[in-house]
């Protein structure tokens, strides 16, 4: 009898302190969570509050559609970078996205496992290779080809960096595209089949039209990777604040702030206009991960 | 007049021969029913009439089957166009997910048909065909996959029918349906077959002898019998077969 309530309080006790490091273990995972919530909030804060004074001091018009980038004569238009990131990140993805999707319809559907794995595997090595790794390869090997092959004084340009962003976006794009071709059912590619569509016919008609929503999410993710990208086209673009042309040196968006904020001094105009690039920066990218989300949730129904 | 006239079939899936020495001629413009337990090889059979097989790896075929006298296994065969004309219905409906109207002028467009109204005309006269235009004609451009599935296998058959094949292969393609809709299809079979050749496989023994007019038999790899659908199911001159149809197995 007493050792039975002895073991009943032990129990009791025990149960105590499992549900105390249960709740320990709790709040320290919500911690945790809270703490992704805390950083984006705390950047979007610190980025508004600070990007918003150079905008309103140089005008919005004159901020965002002024074609001069100069600094020293208090001249703060970002035009030029805008164009030139959109340009840039719409050119990688015109040459990115045919060679993306055909890469993935070959490893979806016509690789044999032994080409699939040797393919697969570069295709993640290129997704794993730094930027900056990007950047020197492009700046020994495809500028001075871009010079050569067009007779530039220097091959320093939009286009090289356009090459070197197809390049750094293509294994997002054919890994989300060529999971959502995988999961496209046999049965819809036998029903064309049967009809009397050829294999090319088919996969380019009712796959990739299956597939649709992740092609949409593959082309997201390379426009976000794209847009975000600083060190490998400042090596390559040649960094000069000019309107956006394929054969002239370009700054990106990004590459503006990381080239110039080592100098602009501290409480001057200059630097607060960087803050407010880095703001229109974030603005694209939210932009584009809500257009991604959106997506998804489509997809999802 | 015989659609199809097939001599000594083997075929092998590895070193498993799913088909020994078929030999049979189908008849144009009637309902021809392949009848067996699982695995006996009507599917493995019926899928070598439009050579979907040659989709399967590490198959082999042997022996000829003539398609209008022609060998469809012949070297210089279009797959493409052989299909074109022997049409086929899958055991699960499969639409596109697209519209019905696009599903059905899919066949269509591949084969080079672009004209508007063409495909309108096209495309109505195959839902008529597969007595499905009434219930979708208010709602041609919404999705297929919204359809019910009695529904989904009918557009598939009118998706088959907009390619005006000679012959129709449905292979199980009411097996996945309720009686309703089952009835349907039946039905839309016994219709069909004034302009077209049907060869159905089933598992459904009472369903080939509500729409057959022929019926084979196949067992284990072999054609066991191939009668008039009465003579096999009522006087039947197999002993398996006999067995078979009073169910006895299966």
């Amino acid at each position: 009898m007493r050792r039975a309530s002895l073991y009943a309080k032990e129990r009791t006790y025990m149960k105590a302190n499992k549900s105390f490091i249960e709740a320990v273990f709790h709040g320290t995972f919500f911690a945790c969570g809270m703490l992704s919530i805390a950083f984006v909030l705390g950047i979007t804060t610190y980025l508004v509050w600070t990007g918003i004074p150079a905008i309103a001091e140089v005008g919005v018009v004159d901020f965002f559609l002024g074609r001069v980038w100069n600094p020293s004569s208090d001249q703060f238009g970002i035009l030029p970078f805008i164009l030139t990131s959109v340009y840039g990140t719409l050119g990688a993805l015109a040459l990115g996205l045919p060679l993306g999707l055909f890469t993935a319809l070959y490893l979806s559907k016509y690789a044999r496992p032994n080409a699939k794995r040797v393919i697969s595997s570069a295709v993640a090595l290129l997704a794993g290779i730094p930027s900056v790794v990007y950047g020197l390869v492009g700046m020994i090997v495809l500028v001075p080809m871009v010079q050569l092959a067009f007779g530039l004084s220097s091959g320093a340009t939009l286009l090289a960096a356009i090459v070197v962003l197809t390049i750094m976006i293509l294994p997002y794009i054919v890994n989300v595209s060529s999971t959502a071709l995988e999961a496209v059912p046999r049965d819809y590619e036998e029903g064309s089949l049967a009809l009397g569509a050829t294999k090319t016919e088919t996969y380019f008609k009712v796959s990739l039209h299956a597939a649709r929503s992740g092609v949409a999410a593959a082309i997201i993710q390379g426009v976000g990777r794209a847009l975000g990208e600083a060190m490998a086209i400042i090596m390559v673009a040649g960094n000069v604040a000019n309107m956006p042309h394929f054969f002239t040196s370009v700054r990106f968006l990004t590459t503006a702030i990381v080239s110039e904020m080592s100098y602009a001094s501290y409480g001057s105009l200059h630097r607060q206009a960087l803050f407010s690039i880095g703001l229109v920066l974030f603005a694209f990218i939210v932009l584009v991960n809500v257009i991604l989300n959106v997506i998804a949730r489509r997809r999802e129904q | 007049m015989n659609s199809f006239e097939i001599d000594r079939l083997n075929l092998w899936y590895g070193s498993h021969q799913a088909l020994r020495d078929v030999s049979i001629d189908i008849p144009e413009h009637q309902v021809t029913a392949l009848i067996g337990p699982s695995g006996c090889g009507k599917s493995t059979f019926l899928k070598t009439l439009n050579r979907m097989q040659d989709l399967v790896e590490g198959v082999r075929i042997e022996g000829r089957v003539l398609f209008y006298g022609k060998d469809i296994y012949a070297p210089k065969v279009d797959v493409t166009t052989l299909r074109s004309q022997v049409g086929m219905v899958f055991q699960k409906a499969n639409p596109f997910p697209m519209s019905i109207y696009d599903n059905v002028a899919y066949g269509p467009r591949i084969h080079g048909i672009r004209n508007r109204e063409a495909l309108d005309a096209l495309v109505e006269e195959s839902l008529k065909d597969a007595a499905l235009w009434d219930e979708v004609k208010d709602r041609l451009k919404k999705s297929a996959l919204g359809l019910s599935g009695g529904q989904q296998q009918r557009l598939c058959i009118a998706r088959a029918l907009a390619v005006k094949p000679e012959v129709l292969l449905l292979d199980e393609s009411t097996s996945a349906l309720d009686p309703m809709s089952t009835g349907q299809i039946e039905e839309l079979v016994g219709e069909l077959k004034q302009d077209y050749t049907v060869i159905m496989v089933t598992h459904n023994m009472q369903q080939a002898v509500r729409v057959s007019d022929c019926a084979a038999f196949f067992l284990l790899g072999d054609l066991v019998e191939f009668s008039p659908t009465d003579a096999l199911f009522n006087n039947p001159k197999d002993q398996r077969t006999a067995d078979y149809v009073s169910g006895r197995f299966g």
